[in-house]
Parts: C-alpha cells; structure tokens; sequence
C-alpha cells in the first residue's frame, strides 16, 4: 500500500488537517475586515470518494483550484474511444485516491521504460482532487454512430448580444473539469490524462484557474471575483437537495436515460476589463451588481443571505436594487424559479500585450436542462445588464456530464457506448 | 539537434553500449536456452482467491493468463521484493482471460490478484531458479544490431555522395543548385542523426543552429551554409565552411559505420528521432531560413521506422499488441504528413497552417507514446 499511495494516507492526512486549521485562524485574524465563518475541510488533502450514482465535481465543495480541459476525438474509431474512456476512468479513479496514474507509478516500473506516472504530484495527497468528464455536442455526429442518442437539452447555445467568441477556444468533443486544493494536483491530473489519450484525442485548449469564485456548500464562505464582489450568494448548495433534484440532477424521462442522474454543463469564458472597472466609483459599481462590496448583502438588505427586495423604492420612485442591475437581471423570480449551480474560477492568463491583465472569470454552470436555465438567464444579462460594459464572454461550451461511475466495473459513459 | 542534450545523450548512450559489449549481467536478460519454457500460468481468479497453477517457475520469460471467475473486475501483478512491480495486468472483467508476459529471474516474488482493484490483494509466493541469460546472446536481438547496422552503412553512403554534391555547389557559387540539394543531402542525415549524436563533438559542427552555439565557439555546419544562402544570398566565403562540412561528414560516416548500436539504443533512438519531429521540425526551427522542415520530418519518420523494423522479429515475439500499434501509428504518421507533398519534395513549413501543424503534432503524439514503451520491452 505505501508503495502504490503517493503519501502515508493517515498520518499525513490528518496532520494537514490540523496544519490547515491554524493557518487559516491566522489568515482571519489578519483579514478580519467582515465576520466570517472559519472554512471547514475545504482545504485539506483528504480524497472525495470517486464512485457513485452522481459524478463528483459538481455538488463537491468547490475546491480553490482548477484545470479546465476540452479535446477533440481524433480517432475515427468507436471502439478505440471507448476503450479510452476505460483507461481514463481507471486512471481517475486512483489520482482521485492520491495514487499514480498507473499501476507501475512515477517510479516504480522499469528503468528502461518511460514511468507510467508524470510524477510531479509525486508525495502530494489528494488534495481533493475531482474528475468531472462530459461530452459536447459535437461527438454525436455521425462519427461514432451516436446522433440518435443526443439529448434535446445539450442544444447549441443561441448567440447572445455582445458576444465575441472565439472558436479555439469554445466546444470540443469532451471535457474534464479537475477540481483540487493544490494547482498541481490538479494540472498533473490533465496532464495525465491528456497522456493517456495521445492518438485518439487531442487538446482543443485548457484553462487554469486559480481561485474560486463560488461556494457550492454551506460550510463554505463567499469568495469573490476578479471585481471584488462576492459571487454565488445565492448559488444552488450540496444541502438544497430539493433543489438539486429540481435544477441540477437529470432525471429518468428528461432525456435518453444515458443521462439520468447526469447534469449539464455550460462554461464561459469571460474576460473582464479590470481596469476600467477600477476607476469606476463604488457607488456605481455596488449599483451595477445591486450589492454591497464589502458583505454582499442585497441594496436592500443589512447581511449577505438577505433576499434582495426587488419590488422596492427609494425616495425617487426608482427600485433600490435599478432595473439594469446584476442581481435582479440573475433571480430566478424573473426566470421562473430558474437556478443554476455555479461553480466557476478567477483566472488570470498573464497580460495582453498592452499592459493589461488577461483576466476574468471561467464561468462554469451545471443544470438540468440549459435551454430553460442558463439560456433564459443569459438571454436576460446579455440584453440588459450594465456589467457588460465591463466584461466580454469570449468563449462558449456546453457539454452533458454523464451520471457517475458506480464500481470498478463500469466506467464513464458506459451507457451511452452499450 | 539540441546542444546541451545531445550531449548528455551520447555519455549515456556510450555507457549503455559499453555495458552490452561486456555481455550484460547487469539484470537485462532473456529467456536462456538451456531451461525448458514453460507453457502459460493459469490464473484463477475470484472475489476471494487468487490460485496460481505453480509456486516455482524457471528463470525468464513466463506468460500468465488470468481468468477472473470472480464478480468483480480484479488485477494480478508480481511482485519482487518491496512491492516492486515486475508485471501486471489490470482490468480484468469478470468472466475473461488476459494474458500477460513477464520476465524473472532468479528470487523469490509474490503474486497478488486485486479484486475490485484495490488493498494489497490476495497474496502467494512464487519462487524463481535458475539462471537466464544475457539480452545480447539473443538471436533476434543480436540479429536486429546488425540489421541496423546495415541500415545506417546504406545511408551513410548516400549522406556522403550528396553532401559532396552540395558541397561542391557551394563551393562553385550555385547557389540554385545548392538550394535545390541542401534539403537531399539533409534526408540521409536526419535518417541516422541517433547514431551520429553519439559521437557528441561533431554532430554540433555538422548541425549546431544559431543559437545552439555557445560563446567563442564558431558557427559551422548545414545551418551555417542554409543561412547565407537564403538570408545573406552571399556563399562566395563559404568554401572553407563547405570543406570542414564533408571533412566532419567524413568522420562521422566512419564512426558511425564502426559502432555497434545495442537494441535499446535502437529502441531510444527511434523515440528520438520523433522527439527531433515534436520540438524541431513542427515548430520549424530545424530549418528557420529556407522552412524545408517536411523534409526533415520524412526523414526522421523513415529512420524511426527503420529502427522499430530492425527490432520487429523481437517486438512480434514479445508484445505483438504493441507492434500492431506501431505499425497503425507509423501509417497514420505518414499519412498525415502525405498530404504535404509537392514535386519530389514537400510543403514549406511557412506554407502551413496553425490547424495543418496540430494535426502533424497529433499525429506524432500518437506514435511517440507507444514508440517510448519499445526499449522496456526489448530490454526484458
């Protein structure tokens, strides 16, 4: 066992634990601008087990890191994609447990073949680590005979106005979403798999992102975006189950049953223009997004889980929370009841060429069914909402996440391919 | 070429090439002929058990078929001692039998079936005896060297007769013909660039690029020449340059031709040719000023596949799986690269596409990947 974990899984786990907790008393005592709630395991190195009916990634707490991947299948043939999808399940299924890629490791095989492992996670633990697969739309052409079993809810999205797109960077046949604490943790796991895949699939283009920006938990507290608001206050959490059901989770009689206990995934990329954004007032900019900066609460409202009162007015006549504001653009009261589970990240890819970052948000969302979610959602922001002068969406996917993988028998996708 | 690398590959080549002339001991071996092989194991295993038909086995290469009569998928490794991982088959699904060849030698080990995959599994000792015997006395193997060998004395005298060709170009101020011969003589260098990379100090002279060469040293070789041709359009000084380029071409060829490669070299150096394609010629930076990459590329395709095929009667015996790979992977390379022809020659890099070079590059992952599983396999 020592030899096949990349750590003593006990020991060192648990005093990660404990280290894990001082540092963050420390970071409270220096930051302690606003009243929080300490983070809880949210930054440990224990492992999320990866079998079971739903993927994991989605309702996981959303670790701090991620490395985002799309490929393109570049085999014409059915059988070696499925087969691939084998190895990449077996191998997720260790990297998740805090093992190496493959059964020999980093460097416990031969000395004249190359280690089946990359070996930088070499001594790291889990870190949390998550592997969330899903398959764009474009894998059901006629390629690999699947086009009868697309679902109708992974339709292409509409263009939104103000839309700037760029194809290298939007779609792929499939993607894999990692999620962990640790940024190598979660690169060495791409990278893997992108290794397992030479020859039958090919990366499209990635995405690092090094901060979340959504607390999918309620243990977790609010982080914040690149503008500095908190984001995902109103975000769907691990504890709505109802919610979870009704949003999130496919259910039998949605779709082809492939999908059932599956769930949606639609990703934007969107640059933000942080500069201007920082000479703009903050009066303007708590009236652009309709919340206070420094505790989120609604304009409305005193704390941070206040429901916004969108129906209220100030001594002008006009609503608190303005017509064009983020947060009433977002409530799911216009969309009828409509809520996403967000689970994007920062990312800062360096800076442009003219002394600007390259930054924003990967916006990533997962649903029940994008055409009546995401699509009605954005079809609102995209029209009206006066962040937009600030940000760009320069990069679009959706992508049906199968149901998770239930024992070392099965693998993903295993049900779409039978 | 890339200088501080190279380098460091020729010390180790020569240090591999040194220890299989002294005839091995050193852990490599083979199956020896003196003891009988055995047919294959059966493995029978289950949620619970993990039978193996024997506990003692005759040093070298054995087969183990593994049938799971189990419900859940299970794995079956050997293990020396630390749980070193001598060989394994994983993925077992229940109901069938994989086989999976493993080479021992003498000691003592432990088999473990893993159902479910997981925990240290299901343990029984297995003992080894006898002796095996070095990888060079292997008829195959010691027939695949001289099969390279032949390779490289066939190509060697091409590289000659056309760099004397392109020399002599140069050298009279035809700076068309030249042209027109400095992607030739190249093809017949790059097929065997692994073997002069051995002999470290001259392949820098013949190949170094600009920004290979370190300080005080002097700039020389194809590069040097392909460099006044297209960007400086003025080759009237170079007739010292073209006569230093046929002197060390000269020596190389004869070094060459001396050495024996051992199968791992061949195996190592197959896998770095298509690292030659991977950071050198899809990027274009082998051949900046005249973009006559694609020639290289061939070349470097050609001498990977001359290598492999030299190793073939072994790969067939030992990992045929892996053979058939290759030989889809070699098809699909050069199918890929096919399109790119033009006359007798091929495309300019510059005439390329960003999508055109990705799915070269793609091409290339996909037989490199199988391509760097050859000297394990050939080393067993």
């Amino acid at each position: 066992m020592s030899r096949i974990s990349r750590r003593g899984l006990l020991g060192m786990g648990a005093a990660g634990v404990a280290g894990v907790a001082a540092a963050g008393a420390g970071a409270l005592a220096t930051r302690a601008l606003i009243e929080e709630p300490a983070a809880h395991a949210e930054s440990t190195g224990d492992p999320y087990p990866f079998y079971g009916r739903n993927q994991a990634g989605i309702t996981t707490p959303a670790q701090d890191r991620l490395h985002f991947v799309a490929f393109d299948v570049i085999t014409s043939k059915r059988e070696e994609l499925a087969d691939l999808l084998q190895k990449w399940t077996a191998a997720a299924a260790r990297m998740t447990q805090g093992r190496d890629a493959g059964p020999f490791g980093s460097v416990g095989g031969p000395l004249e073949a190359p280690p089946d492992d990359t070996g930088e996670a070499l001594g790291l633990p889990a870190s949390g680590l998550t592997l969330t697969i899903g398959f764009g739309s474009s894998l059901f052409d006629k390629r690999f005979g699947l086009a009868d079993r697309r679902p109708a809810a992974l339709a292409d999205l509409p263009a939104f106005p103000g839309d700037e797109l760029s194809p290298d960077i939007s779609g792929g046949d499939i993607c894999m979403q990692a999620c962990a604490h640790d940024p190598q943790v979660a690169v060495h796991a791409i990278r893997n798999l992108a290794r397992i895949g030479f020859g039958r699939v090919s990366v499209r283009y990635s995405q690092l992102g090094f901060g979340r920006t959504s607390s999918t938990s309620r243990a977790q507290t609010t982080p914040r975006n690149l503008l500095g608001f908190k984001d995902g206050t109103a975000n769907i959490k691990l504890e709505d189950t109802s919610m979870l059901r009704d949003y999130v989770w496919a259910a039998p009689g949605d779709g082809p049953a492939w999908m059932d206990g599956g769930s949606y995934l639609v990703t934007r990329k969107i640059r933000m223009h942080v500069e201007t954004w920082d000479r703009t007032s903050l009066g303007e900019q708590e009236t652009i997004f309709g919340r206070d900066k420094g505790k989120g609460a609604p304009l409305t409202g005193h704390a941070e889980f206040d429901e916004p009162d969108l129906a209220k007015t100030g001594p002008d006549g006009q609503p608190v929370i303005p017509a064009d504001s983020h947060v009433r653009l977002a409530h799911p009261s216009l969309h009828g009841g409509a809520r996403l589970l967000r689970r994007g990240y920062n990312y800062v890819d360096g800076s442009d060429g003219l002394g600007r970052l390259d930054a924003g948000l990967f916006f990533m969302a997962y649903q029940r069914d994008p055409r009546k979610q995401f699509v009605p959602i954005q079809t609102e922001l995209a029209a009206k909402d006066k962040l937009n002068e600030y940000i760009q969406h320069i990069s679009s996917g959706v992508f049906a996440c199968p149901p998770g993988v239930t024992d070392a028998g099965d693998y993903w996708g295993r049900a779409l391919f039978s | 070429m890339r200088t501080t690398p190279a380098v460091a590959v020729a010390v180790v080549s020569l240090g591999l090439l040194a220890a299989a002339c002294s005839g091995g001991g050193d852990g490599t071996s083979a199956t020896s002929g003196g003891a009988a092989k055995p047919g294959k194991i059966a493995v029978a295993a289950s949620d619970t058990d993990c039978k193996v038909a024997t506990s003692q086995l005759p040093a070298g290469t054995s087969t183990f078929s593994v049938t799971n009569n189990g419900s859940k998928v299970t794995e079956f490794y050997v293990y020396a001692a630390g749980d070193r991982v001598m060989g394994e088959v994983e993925n077992v699904v229940p109901g069938l039998t994989r086989d999976v060849i493993i080479e021992l030698p003498a000691g003592s080990y432990q088999t473990a079936c893993k159902p479910g995959m997981i925990g240290d599994g299901i343990r029984n000792a297995l003992t080894v005896t006898g002796t095996s015997a070095p990888l060079t006395d292997n008829a195959k193997l010691a027939d695949a060297t001289a099969s390279y060998k032949r390779y490289v004395q066939s190509q060697s005298e091409t590289l000659l007769t056309k760099t004397q060709e392109f020399v002599d170009a140069v050298k009279a101020g035809d700076v068309d013909k030249a042209k027109a011969l400095f992607p030739v003589a190249r093809t017949y260098w790059e097929r065997i660039e692994p073997v002069a990379e051995v002999f470290g100090d001259l392949d820098p002279a013949i190949d170094a690029r600009e920004n290979d060469v370190e300080p005080g040293q002097e700039w020389t070789g194809f590069h040097k020449i392909e460099k006044d041709l297209w960007v400086e359009k003025d080759i009237s000084k170079d007739g010292p340059l073209a006569d230093k380029l046929i002197a060390d071409v000269t020596t190389i060829v004869q070094k060459a031709n001396a050495a024996t490669l051992s199968p791992v070299q061949l195996a190592n150096g197959a896998k770095e040719l298509l690292d030659e394609v991977a950071t050198g010629k899809i990027t274009g930076e082998e051949d900046r000023y005249s973009h006559t990459d694609l020639w290289d590329f061939d070349a470097n395709l050609q001498g990977s596949q001359a290598a492999v095929q030299s190793l073939r009667p072994v790969l067939d015996e030992r990992d045929p799986d892996l053979a058939k790979t290759l030989d889809d992977k070699f098809a699909a390379a050069e199918a890929a690269l096919e399109q790119y022809r033009q006359g007798d020659g091929w495309k300019l890099h510059n005439e390329l596409t960003k999508d055109d070079l990705k799915k070269l590059s793609d091409a290339i992952n996909a037989l490199a990947e199988p391509i760097s599983k050859v000297a394990a396999v050939v080393a067993q």
